[in-house]
């Protein structure tokens, strides 16, 4: 095993899952030459070629199409978009074409294409730079939507993704890209889409979050243990939609509280559908409202407001306290 | 210094063969062979006949809306040039060239009699299904033919669509593609001169739509789309060029929509009869006609006989599409094909469904 980051974790799944069949591709912007504006393709057109690491031209919708058309051929398109917030222009062709051939053609057309982005703030970039914009994906039936919260994880999913037969949405927290390092096994390694993760074990109270708020999540959990003697659960989504409920809607059947963290705005995002699944399936259990600590209703502002902006560990602990204390 | 001409490649013709008088320029009369010549003419009256019947059926509400083909009977020259692994990527005007390859009549009254069964399309069929987002196909053809050439085969990817897709941006991301990347594409244009309302004059004040593809450095021909003869030629050196590892190829087919948009749209409202008229004096089929009993390849008794043929294939498809029709349709199965495999919490709600259709036949009982 060694110790990797992120960037690296999301290299070694494409390099690895490439190495094993040449049907993958990989295309977008500046991801073969330059390997990538976050270096996450790096080495690959040395060892692949341009054929298969293919630079292309500056268009997002042309980017989702033709690797749309790859896969209905055979094809396993793994295309990025250089940062989520460039997405929208490809979700025409995503929502249109690539969610439904499978449905339109009766399950003889398949899309097994992934498009990575790196999405989300805590970078300080321009506007547009710091998106979160998952619901969108989250809310059209026949995608599927995984967003990574480690390198260790990050590398597992991206395998299962590239190997799902259906199209399948990657978010990779660009916070989390070089922040810190994992042991990632050489060995190949997966984790099952649509399945969530029990990342705590605890009683009182249960955090639910996924993507870079993971680890504000796990430090509030710690000082709630360390000043308040509280046991938080803690539960990684990892697959944003399907969305997994078996595990939280367990986790809070013993917890009675619920907080809810995620970067995107508030309204309509994922932490509504959490809370709509835990008053369908646990509803008598709960102690005290859901609490969601989320970003705001508001474009999410230039870097010199940012941190406010973002569900960071004093909110993530004050919402959980008020939840107890309830 | 003087400013210097840049020398850039191709320019725009037009190509024409068979006129609107049945003249035919034997000096481009393309080699095709004569049963080939009757199959074509066949297809076009099936078509036309199919088309016609079609719009009774949806004026009695045994069908829903669909989008007309009339007067472009003339796509099957481009279609008749592909092998069956070449792959088709229509838009909904393309019904001739659907079955041209092999769409079943009844699964075409199925689509679009609402039943989603009508979209599926046999195995051994490499036909795309319509595609209603306007020019959004045309970059499934490319990467359909980037697959080709990646693994090094000689096979195309034949994209249709309108003047109006011409406008959409996904149309010149695709043209774009095609040419940086070289792949084995053909985009058809059928410029009907219609885009619903708007006029082909205020869709784009470029004098031909053939020339956009000379923006992307890829030979663009204009052709009489009425002409079966020259649309046939045009694909045919399209096709040539892309299995010869030439790259793509664009066709603007001028042709006109002599009937509506859709059949919940109104002509009249926007343009005139005698315009109309003057167009249908160019009939595909009716020049077809004359120059293939001008060579013999048809008589009197042989048109008739099509004629008839047609109606009967005509009626026994909407027989088999009746019988297929008969039993309403499973509510149940809209949950087929979403996924490969349907989650958990789709599979809650098909069970919730369920639940509540056999409680309704409760309480019906």
């Amino acid at each position: 095993m060694a110790k990797m980051t992120m960037v690296q974790a999301i290299n070694l799944a494409l390099t690895q899952e490439m190495e094993k069949d040449d049907s993958v591709v990989v295309l977008g912007e500046d991801v073969g030459v330059d390997g990538g504006v976050f270096r996450v393709t790096d080495g690959l057109i040395g060892k692949f070629g341009p054929e298969r690491v293919i630079d292309t031209p500056l268009a997002e919708s042309g980017i989702a199409g033709i690797s749309i058309g790859m896969a209905v051929y055979g094809l396993k398109p793994v295309c990025e978009m250089q940062f989520s917030g460039f997405d929208y222009l490809a979700f025409h062709q995503m929502e249109s074409h690539a969610a439904r051939l499978r449905w339109r053609s009766q399950g003889r057309f398949r899309v097994p294409m992934v498009m990575r982005a790196p999405y989300g703030g805590g970078v300080r970039a321009l506007e547009h730079h710091s998106e979160s914009r998952e619901a969108y994906w989250a809310h059209t039936p026949g995608l599927k939507m995984v967003i990574p919260s480690s390198p260790r994880n990050a590398r597992a999913l991206l395998v299962s993704a590239i190997r799902d037969p259906d199209p399948v949405v990657f978010y990779e927290p660009k916070a989390v890209y070089r922040a810190f390092r994992e042991e990632v096994p050489e060995a190949e390694e997966t984790i099952p889409i649509g399945r969530s993760q029990l990342v705590r074990e605890g009683r009182d109270v249960t955090l639910i979050s996924y993507g870079a708020t993971m680890h504000p999540v796990l430090e509030a959990a710690s000082l709630l243990k360390e000043r308040d003697g509280v046991e938080a659960e803690v539960i990684d989504l990892l697959t944003v939609s399907p969305l997994d409920d078996s595990l939280f809607t367990q986790s809070v059947k013993k917890t009675g509280r619920a907080v809810l963290v995620h970067e995107a705005p508030r309204s309509f995002g994922p932490g509504a559908e959490i809370v709509a699944r835990l008053v369908e399936k646990s509803f008598l259990y709960l102690e005290a409202p859901i609490a969601r600590v989320t970003g705001f209703d508001v474009i999410i502002p230039l870097y010199q407001r940012e941190r406010e902006y973002m569900p960071g560990t004093e909110r993530i602990l004050r919402a959980a306290r008020e939840t107890l204390s309830f | 210094m003087p400013r210097k001409e840049i020398e850039l490649p191709y320019r725009v013709e037009y190509l024409s063969i068979l006129n609107e008088n049945a003249e035919v320029d034997k000096s481009l009369e393309p080699n095709i062979p004569e049963s080939l010549l009757v199959k074509l003419y066949r297809a076009m009256v099936l078509s036309r006949k199919f088309d016609e019947r079609m719009l009774i059926l949806q004026r009695q509400g045994r069908i829903g809306t669909f989008a007309p083909i009339k007067g472009q009977e003339a796509q099957v020259g481009a279609v008749a040039l592909l092998e069956p692994e070449d792959w088709l990527v229509p838009s909904f005007r393309e019904m001739p060239a659907e079955v041209w390859r092999g769409k079943k009549l009844e699964k075409v009254l199925l689509l679009y009699g609402g039943y989603n069964e009508g979209g599926r399309t046999p195995d051994d069929l490499n036909n795309l299904p319509v595609s209603i987002p306007v020019g959004t196909q045309t970059l499934h053809a490319v990467g359909l033919a980037y697959g080709i050439k990646y693994r090094k085969g000689k096979n195309v990817a034949m994209a249709f669509f309108g003047d109006g897709a011409t406008s959409e941006g996904d149309f010149h991301e695709a043209l774009n593609f095609a040419s940086v990347f070289q792949v084995p594409a053909v985009f058809i244009c059928q410029n009907n001169h219609w885009a619903i309302s708007l006029p082909r004059a205020r869709q784009s004040h470029s004098k031909t739509l053939a020339q956009k593809a000379l923006a992307y450095d890829m030979p663009g021909l204009q052709v009489d789309g009425n002409d079966v003869l020259a649309v046939y030629a045009a694909a045919k050196e399209a096709v040539d060029r892309a299995r010869a590892g030439g790259g793509p190829s664009f066709i603007e087919s001028v042709t006109y929509r002599l009937s509506m948009h859709t059949t919940a749209d109104d002509p009249k409202k926007y343009r005139r009869e005698e315009d109309v008229e003057q167009w249908a004096r160019r009939d595909p089929i009716i020049r077809f006609e004359k120059y293939l009993l001008g060579r013999g390849l048809l008589s009197e008794e042989s048109v008739a006989g099509i004629a008839d043929e047609v109606q009967a294939e005509i009626k026994e498809a909407e027989e088999r599409w009746t019988r297929m029709t008969e039993k309403p349709a499973d509510p149940m199965e809209m949950f087929d094909h979403a996924y490969e495999e349907l989650p958990p919490y789709l599979l809650e709600q098909k069970e919730q469904l369920r639940r509540e259709l056999d409680a309704k036949q409760t309480e019906a009982n």
